[in-house]
């Protein structure tokens, strides 16, 4: 039972992984960087959903579609003022622009919000759900179902949409997309936009079951073995490494820790990946893309 | 249909790639643009779709001119609106795009939705083995097939010049010959103006109307395609037919032709 019960809670808050690294992934496979912001957009969407929720009085879900609205602008912004300016620079120089970009969004949480820990007032039914001695807090299974739909609409998005195949182009072949008349601006400013509203999604997710604080960012460096597993450019290989690693945390902290009094939880993951990417360095997904010779 | 005039253009401000190239494209030719590796060929028909930029390219003299407007300083989705199509050398096929969606990818600044599922299956009767290929990714297309599915690409985006950059190139020679016939089909059906680069100078004339010739950014000879091919100088330079391949100068171009 308790192992069952590990392996719930996993999954759950391996979904919310996934669905903060598929941002993280849009932005390498249209880009080639690695979006070291990732933290702070987590961090910003619960904070900016409890202001809209307290300081307006409205419900939940007008707050969440509120803060949706929010964070597209805000990964609008942060394309427009900072990657855009960068269009011509190396790679390197982007990610050095993420990282500041991250100090700058956690100094600006700490001063807004300070750092003691906020709860969310109860948002989903309190009262556990037993299913077959198995207790699930519904917050988790909401948690769950909320990503999973947003994942589907996502799949379709990308499959179907016009807009996603563009992206997918852009991913693919940046010049060649040029030549088709795709805009790359337009693919790149979506590509934030998105990824900046995930991330949001995940922190208010994470928010209503850990509570509200500016340690949350450190998701930010657990989706880095998330995609690393996943294989960085593979937006299937982002959501399953976020189980593998929701899951392997989970485990860990409810085996491993007890035993050497705590901290193995953060640790095992890049453990996990250390030993995965000696056996497949592209990650479990990860490719080069199709090479015919 | 298009003229250009007097084009030079550099890459990183300092390689200078075109020295004044003069060419003209009348409405429903093909004309072939030939030239030996480095010559400048690519370079003039990114020129032309605006693509030179991307690669930090400039033009720094000339005009080019299409349906009488100058578009020297066009964004390359407005030429791709405007009716200009560049198939990129290399085929530059989507690879982990199916078949199916690389040609939607090429209908992508169309406005008329509604008749793009038609215009596919009119590529599939073009290019048979595509249909077959269908849902297929991309990337493990042949060569031939990738460039098949480049040119169908763009003919999806409905152009008014097809700009196409070395169709042969690294292709088996009997689906060379297959996709040139195409393009000529391609050209008498639909009226389509057709620009095609080539190293293999032979098979590109023998489906152009008129051809040029260019050395170092410049062009060096124009014709008639017919002209050109029984022109014993160009024969022996460029096509690779020369008898007298002993001779060191003649055995150079010929390997740059070989590629
Ligand atoms: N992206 C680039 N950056 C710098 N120089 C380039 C680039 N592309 C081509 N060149 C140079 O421009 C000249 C013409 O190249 P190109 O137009 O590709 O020739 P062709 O297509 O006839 O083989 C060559 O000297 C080549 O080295
Ligand atoms: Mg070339």
């Amino acid at each position: 039972m308790f192992f069952l019960q590990m392996l719930i809670n996993g999954i759950v808050v391996g979904s919310i992984y996934g669905l903060v690294a598929l941002g993280f992934v849009l932005i390498y496979r249209a880009s080639g960087a690695l979006n070291l912001a990732n933290g702070e957009f987590v961090l910003f969407g619960p904070y900016v959903c409890l202001v809209i929720m307290t300081a307006l009085n409205v419900p939940f879900l007008v707050a969440f579609i509120g803060t949706l609205l929010f964070s597209a602008f805000l990964g609008l912004v942060v394309e427009r003022l900072v990657i855009r300016q960068l269009q011509n620079a190396p790679t390197i120089s982007v990610i050095m622009a993420t990282l500041g970009l991250s100090s700058l969004l956690a100094g600006a949480v700490h001063i807004i919000w300070g750092h003691t820990t906020r709860t969310f007032p109860p948002v989903f039914p309190q009262t556990p759900l037993n299913i077959g001695g198995i207790i699930i807090t519904p917050v988790y299974l909401w948690s769950f179902i909320i990503v999973m739909i947003l994942l589907v609409i996502f799949s379709i998005f990308f499959k179907y949409s016009k807009i996603g195949l563009a992206m997918r182009a852009v991913a693919d072949d940046r010049q060649a997309a040029l030549s088709m008349g795709m805009s790359v601006k337009f693919v790149l400013a979506m590509t934030w936009m998105i990824a900046s509203m995930v991330a949001a999604i995940g922190g208010i997710l994470l928010g209503n079951i850990n509570g509200v604080s500016p340690t949350m960012s450190a998701i930010g460096l657990t989706v880095l073995p998330v995609v690393i597993l996943g294989g960085l450019d593979s937006v299937m290989g982002a959501i399953i490494g976020g189980f593998l690693i929701g899951i392997i945390q989970n485990l860990a902290g409810g085996y491993l820790d007890p035993l050497v009094g705590g901290g193995l939880k953060d640790v095992v993951p890049f453990i996990v990946v250390l030993l995965i990417l000696m056996l497949k360095p592209h990650g479990l997904f990860g490719s080069r893309g199709i090479e015919r010779v | 249909m298009l003229r250009v005039s007097n084009l030079e253009a550099v890459y990183q401000k300092m390689i200078l790639a075109l020295r004044g190239i003069s060419l003209n494209v009348k409405e429903g030719q093909i004309v072939a643009l030939l030239g030996s590796n480095g010559a400048g060929k690519s370079t003039t028909l990114k020129a032309i779709s605006g693509l030179l930029a991307a690669e930090d390219g400039h033009i720094t003299d000339g005009t080019i001119e299409f349906q009488g407007e100058i578009i020297n300083n066009i964004s390359p989705d407005q030429l791709v609106k405007k009716g200009i199509f560049l198939c990129m050398e290399g085929r530059r096929i989507f690879k982990d795009l199916t078949v199916e969606e690389n040609l939607y990818a090429g209908a992508y600044t169309r406005k008329d939705r509604s008749s793009i599922k038609s215009d596919i299956e009119k590529i599939y009767e073009y290019f048979p083995k595509l249909k077959m290929l269908e849902h297929r990714k991309a990337g493990y297309l042949s060569g031939g097939e990738q460039q098949m599915l480049a040119i169908g690409r763009g003919l999806m985006a409905k152009p008014k010049l097809l700009l196409l950059d070395e169709p042969s190139l690294g292709i088996a020679p009997l689906l060379v010959k297959e996709i040139f016939e195409n393009i000529k089909k391609i050209n008498e059906e639909e009226g389509l103006t057709i620009l095609v680069v080539e190293q293999n100078a032979n098979i590109a004339l023998s489906i152009a109307h008129y051809g040029y010739i260019i050395e170092n950014g410049r062009v060096v000879m124009k014709g008639e395609a017919s002209a050109l091919l029984e022109d014993k100088n160009i024969s022996e330079h460029y096509l690779g037919t020369g008898k007298d391949i002993k001779e060191g100068r003649s055995n150079r171009r010929r390997q740059r032709i070989v590629w």
